[in-house]
């Protein structure tokens, strides 16, 4: 089974049954993406599939094959890591690489102007990054040291406002 | 005892393993790679009372073993029922681990796991928590070893004379504590030597408990617990996870990993306890209170006693002439409540503080104005004067920067399109504890020093405010500290819980800091349990306000929390940053008890239902809307050598109430029963 993580192929000999999630971390020793409810539930296993953000507990690796797989390993000084930093945007950190990689995807949403359930009727005209759309767009991503708060503006920062 | 030179404490240092935990780099128990790993999941049993006859394997199976109580190895007696895991025929409650499937894979060892077919006798049993049940029992002490029952003057005669009273009866749920990762454990044997890469608050203690469960010396079993995330109580000790990855490992030869799936939390490491509670409280018609009484239900399994101190809070927080409060705990068919942020504090005051707000209502006092009133001058039961209270201080200057003169007192009075608007405000305490630590330091040539203590840092900040404490002891910058904690082979420290990790730990690195340098040697080792023992245990508490402001949709029922504010007086605040965001995430816990989270029980089964992160809500980023924290500099040179309180748990404590309040405010709806779902407003909106 082959499977693309942060620009770099692997052959791997893998359970059929394998999520990508687990053929990161048991696999790879990638375990930056992390597993918080295995049901896709809490956001914490966030990695970019292709550039988009998923719920990597949700894909099997065999099925993904030909895509490029990006996880929390794979920035380096990304704004929105600093950000998170210069903010205290996490305690346990446990949910940290998931909001990151999360936050990555979701701006990028933004830039191509996809709105949210928080975006009025017609997003031409609308701030898609008010503090109100970061919190509904970051809400598959669950944190239960509450640094939800501290989260906003280090997301709202590294997109440049 | 002088105070320490202050320079890197009270800074608003970052957190020195942020680096790490932003890029991924930061361990967790179940990530440290092993040779020739195999993978353990546990069975539960799917009844809630009767016997497991036997386990039936699938032969074309995954397993390389399937353990339960008829071929698993014996453990010897540990402190805590839950940790004899797989000893016993005896089912007690519905997901109690009764088998454990080790494998090659993780995939294999769930697929195991759920083709074992277990013979089993059930039996009747009983899971719901009732008021009037004939087993109820008042416990002997209630956590961690307070009075069941207090009682002080005659509460009955105040009562009966009393102009102004208020009787009124409170419920909250089942709560699950939920740290984001959950609990895992991977143990290797070599030899007679246990290592566990363990997430839990206590590696000393865990240490201990499994040396003891598998019959060893304490130092025969390592913990290494480098990073947690998150724990909230529910990884205050040994949990069942890390006996069975030992047991599994022990039994295979074979390092084996076993992380709990998210739905099995819900049983086996704990929970806090539903409650039902009545308080009475009697008052003059200026408002001052003659009596108090405050009367809590819980229950807990029938393996182990576990006594929520529900009432305690209750004893400290306001005068009254007479006073009573009392405890009383239901058995049950059902998994053990244990600790969850702030036990007791957090369901009682969430109880009382409404009481308040009810009795202000009545009274036609100003909430604030009624509590003010009944300040007292000592601890009311015990006479013991407060190291230092400013509660009063929290109530005013909370007040005046949440915006709260000029409310109009009267609810159901504001409204905005289809929103009522209210505001609320509720008191919170938390005792400042400390508990025996050792620490040692090191110098090195170099100019460096090395700290060590056994301490974990479950994303409170620990390892950042330890190196800012040992800084100001030794006198040099920041950078010249390297601490280590999260292995039990350092100096044995007490558990990260009761908001008593920085005082305890901090008390024992300063002490050690300060022995190197009256000694000039290159080692110093300090033990704070001789210190700890000679000290005063009453009177300690910190204080604070909670402020909300809420909005509730008039149509739906819904509840957003427009503002929610705390005020805070917890000593000296060693790091601004992470203390603002302990607090922060108090009061965002809090949000998630007053509004959404409660275990729904199924009583036909024994279980709670909503066993997952879907059906279990709690607070997400889109609940969370303007919430902000300040604090008093507060002095209080009588607790420890930083004067400090800790501030890990009282954010939770009177949130939920100050919530409550406000929707009270708005609408006119007492809600008594946690949380305040849209369907227990509809019918009055």
């Amino acid at each position: 089974m082959r499977l693309t993580v942060n620009g770099i192929e692997h052959d791997l000999d893998l359970d059929p049954r394998t999520t990508v999630l687990d053929a990161l971390r048991e696999h790879l020793d990638l375990t930056g993406a992390k597993k918080g409810c295995d049901h896709g539930q809490c956001g914490a296993c966030t990695v970019l599939l292709d550039g988009r953000r998923v719920n990597s507990c949700l894909l099997l690796a065999v099925a993904h094959q030909d895509a490029e797989i990006r996880t929390v390993e794979g920035f380096e000084d990304h704004p929105v890591q600093r950000g998170f930093l210069e903010h205290d945007g996490f305690q346990c950190g446990y949910c940290t690489p998931g909001q990151i990689c999360s936050a990555v995807g979701m701006l990028d949403e933004v830039e191509r102007g996809w709105p949210s359930a928080a975006t009025g009727g017609d997003p031409e005209g609308e701030d898609l990054l008010s503090d109100a759309e970061i919190r509904e767009r970051m809400s598959g991503n669950l944190c239960r040291c509450g640094a939800y708060p501290n989260m906003v503006p280090a997301i709202r920062e590294a997109a440049g406002r | 005892m002088t105070a320490t030179t202050h320079r890197a404490v009270g800074t608003p240092l970052a957190r020195l393993e942020g680096p790490k935990k932003v890029t991924g780099a930061a361990k967790y128990a179940a990530e440290y790679p092993q040779d020739d790993l195999a993978y353990a999941w546990i069975v539960q049993s799917p009844v809630a009372r009767g016997r497991l006859d036997a386990v039936v394997v699938d032969p074309t199976d995954e397993a390389i073993v399937v353990l339960w109580h008829g071929n698993a190895p014996r453990l010897r007696d540990a402190d805590d029922p839950e940790l004899a895991v797989l000893q016993s025929a005896a089912i007690s409650y519905r997901g109690q681990p009764v088998a454990l499937v080790v494998a090659d894979t993780p995939e294999g060892a769930r697929r195991a796991a759920q083709t074992v077919r277990l013979e089993i006798t059930a039996e009747e049993h009983d899971t719901v928590l009732r008021t009037d049940h004939p087993e109820l029992y008042t416990p002997e002490t209630v956590n961690p070893g307070f009075p069941s029952e207090t009682a002080a003057g005659d509460v009955d005669r105040a009562w009966a004379a009393a102009p102004v009273r208020i009787d009124v009866e409170y419920a909250t749920p089942a709560l699950h504590n939920n740290p984001m990762e959950p609990h895992a454990t991977i143990a290797r044997w070599d030899g007679d030597e246990l290592t566990l890469w363990d997430s839990n608050q206590h590696p000393s203690g865990v240490a201990a408990t499994v040396s003891q469960v598998f019959g060893m010396r304490p130092d025969q079993t390592r913990v290494i617990t480098e990073h947690v995330g998150g724990g909230f109580g529910s990884k205050g000790t040994a949990r069942p996870n890390a006996v069975l990855a030992a047991m599994g490992a022990r039994v295979t030869g074979r390092p084996v990993k076993l992380a709990l799936p998210r739905q099995q939390m819900f049983t086996v490491v704990g929970h806090r306890t539903p409650t039902r509670q009545r308080i009475r409280l009697a008052a003059t018609s200026d408002g001052a209170l003659t009596a108090i009484d405050h009367q809590a239900f819980s229950q807990s399994s029938r393996l182990f006693e576990f006594a929520e101190q529900t009432a305690v809070a209750t004893r400290h927080m306001y005068a009254a002439p007479n006073r009573r409060t009392g405890h009383r705990l239901l058995r049950l068919d059902m998994p053990t409540p244990r600790w969850m942020r702030a036990p007791g504090e957090a369901p009682g005051m969430f109880a009382l503080e409404c009481a308040m707000d009810e009795l202000a209502a009545e009274l036609g006092i100003d909430p604030i104005e009624l509590r003010v009133r009944n300040e007292p001058e000592v601890e009311p039961e015990t006479g013991t004067p407060f190291t230092s209270r400013h509660y009063v201080d929290c109530l005013r200057q909370g007040a005046e920067r949440f915006g709260w003169s000029g409310r109009d007192p009267r609810p159901r009075q504001r409204r905005e399109g289809d929103w009522w608007i209210g505001t609320g405000v509720a008191g919170a305490t938390y005792p400042a504890m400390a508990q025996p630590s050792t620490a040692r330091v090191r110098a090195f040539d170099d100019g460096g020093f090395e700290v060590a203590i056994g301490a974990a840092d479950l994303g409170t900040g620990a390892r950042t405010i330890l190196t800012q404490i040992a800084a100001d002891a030794l006198g040099v910058p920041v950078e010249r500290i390297t601490i280590r904690i999260g292995d039990s082979s350092l100096p044995k420290a007490s558990v990260a819980g009761g908001s008593s990790g920085s005082a305890s730990w901090g008390w024992a690195v300063t002490g050690a800091c300060r022995a190197l340098r009256e000694s000039g040697e290159r080692e110093a080792v300090f033990d704070t349990t001789e210190l700890i023992q000679k000290q005063e245990k009453e009177g300690r508490h910190a204080f604070g306000a909670h402020f909300a402001e809420v909005r509730v949709d008039a149509v739906t029922g819904e509840v957003r929390v427009s503002r929610l504010f705390g005020m805070y007086a917890a000593g000296r605040i060693l790091n601004p940053r992470t203390a603002r965001s302990q607090f922060l995430g108090g009061m965002i816990m809090g949000m998630g008890m007053a509004l959404h989270e409660e275990g729904v029980l199924d009583p036909a089964m024994g279980e709670w239902v909503n066993h997952d992160l879907a059906e279990y809500h709690i607070p997400a980023h889109a609940d969370v809307e303007n919430i902000d924290a300040a604090w008093l500099d507060e002095q209080d040179d009588q607790l420890n050598p930083m004067g400090s309180k800790g501030v890990g748990e009282i954010g939770i404590v009177g949130s939920p109430a100050a919530i409550v309040n406000a929707v009270w405010h708005a609408t006119g709806v007492r809600v008594r029963d946690l949380p305040v779902r849209l369907d227990k407003l509809l019918p009055h909106l």
